[in-house]
């Protein structure tokens, strides 16, 4: 048995996938995730639990307005902007969106660099990647500063259903808190990058562990994981 | 027996090249996935913009969104290019948070229901 296991953890001869690959993978005695990095397969399976906790928000969001009898207040004018006399709606969640997508294109490119080996160009991105993400939590603050000064509460608020507050703050400042730890990451492994750690084989201050430059393709699932957990939050919070 | 021999030399022989090693895409496959994020991202707004009602509103925000989250998964967190395994393990286990849905809207609806009863408010939308 010994002897099968170690076999697999060499070089992988990788069996076919498809769905027989789907049942050999998972039926047998050896290590699921082939080609798959336990890196990379922890981030993906944290990234699932996260995916049931802001499940969880949206479906209490959604038993609330499904629930209240006083209306809802309409989210295309409580987040209406006016820009030069004119009152355009969602105006600034728009932007947060654009922002936070930009965003997650460099954070593509970065991994794609990454893998080329390219310190430099990785570096770079996974930074400007870094101020996009910072730019969308400063306008988060904005957005709620504005919600405060006109009296959103999470147990009141002037327009309608009192649960509007509570969902608001709840989803959108987790959502927040998600995307600052997300910068701060990008941050420590950009500096790790420019430094060339994964080249020299440098040991970690955590870990003590030599890195790869896989972390930069980890760090981009989670990055990738906050934009998309925003598609979901625009289309259901500020849309509908 | 035969048969599954012969398609594990094939399909085995083609990802261990290309798959293996890290994954090397060109810029411009990430390019035009962020060019159609922007297109989606607009439409969704145009729909909010234009004040679109109903049904067609719900439909819209709701195919933009999974068209969205669809394009994010399998390009920029490279889910396209990984093992059956692996994407049935992250993508399966989400359709329980469509059961809870499922459980929770008879349950807003009970809940509506006793608040008219018991207060007597009228619905508000």
């Amino acid at each position: 048995m010994a002897q099968v296991v170690q076999t697999h953890s060499a070089k992988p001869h990788l069996p076919p996938d498809g769905r027989q690959g789907f049942v050999s993978d998972w039926a047998s005695d050896q290590q699921v995730f082939k080609n798959v990095s336990w890196g990379k397969a922890m981030m993906w399976i944290f990234l699932l639990s996260d995916t049931f906790i802001f499940g969880c928000f949206l479906i209490a969001y959604m038993t609330a307005r499904m629930s209240t009898v006083v209306p809802w207040p309409n989210p295309s004018e409580v987040f209406a902007l006016t820009i030069g006399g004119h009152d355009i709606p969602l105006i600034l969640i728009a932007i947060m969106t654009f922002v936070l997508i930009t965003s997650s294109g460099t954070m593509a490119m970065a991994v794609n660099y990454g893998y080329r080996r390219d310190r430099r160009m990785t570096a770079l991105l996974m930074l400007v990647t870094a101020i996009f993400g910072a730019a969308f939590v400063g306008m988060q603050a904005f957005e709620w500063t504005k919600l405060i000064h006109e009296g959103v509460r999470p147990w009141e608020n002037p327009w309608g259903a009192a649960q509007f507050g509570s969902t608001f703050f709840m989803i959108t400042g987790f959502h927040g808190t998600h995307v600052t730890i997300g910068v701060i990451f990008l941050l420590i492994i950009a500096r790790k990058v420019w430094r060339g750690d994964f080249d020299t084989e440098r040991r970690g201050f955590f870990t003590s562990r030599k890195g790869r430059y896989e972390i930069v393709e980890i760090t981009g699932l989670y990055w990738h994981f906050v934009d998309l957990v925003w598609v979901f939050i625009f289309a259901f919070f500020y849309l509908w | 027996m035969a048969q599954a021999t012969v398609e594990t030399s094939v399909h085995g022989a083609v990802p261990v090249s290309g798959e293996a090693e890290h994954q090397q895409h060109p810029i411009k496959l990430y390019l035009v996935v962020w060019g159609l994020l922007f297109v989606l991202s607009l439409c969704s707004y145009m729909v909010d913009y234009f004040g679109v009602q109903g049904l067609l509103r719900w439909s819209l925000i709701i195919v933009f969104m999974l068209l969205k989250a669809g394009l994010i998964v399998a390009f920029f967190m490279h889910m396209a290019w990984e093992r059956l395994a692996l994407i049935y393990a992250i993508l399966l286990p989400p359709i329980a948070v469509l059961v809870f849905v499922a459980l929770m809207v008879p349950e807003a609806h009970h809940t509506l229901l006793t608040r008219l009863a018991f207060f007597g408010a009228t619905p508000g939308n």
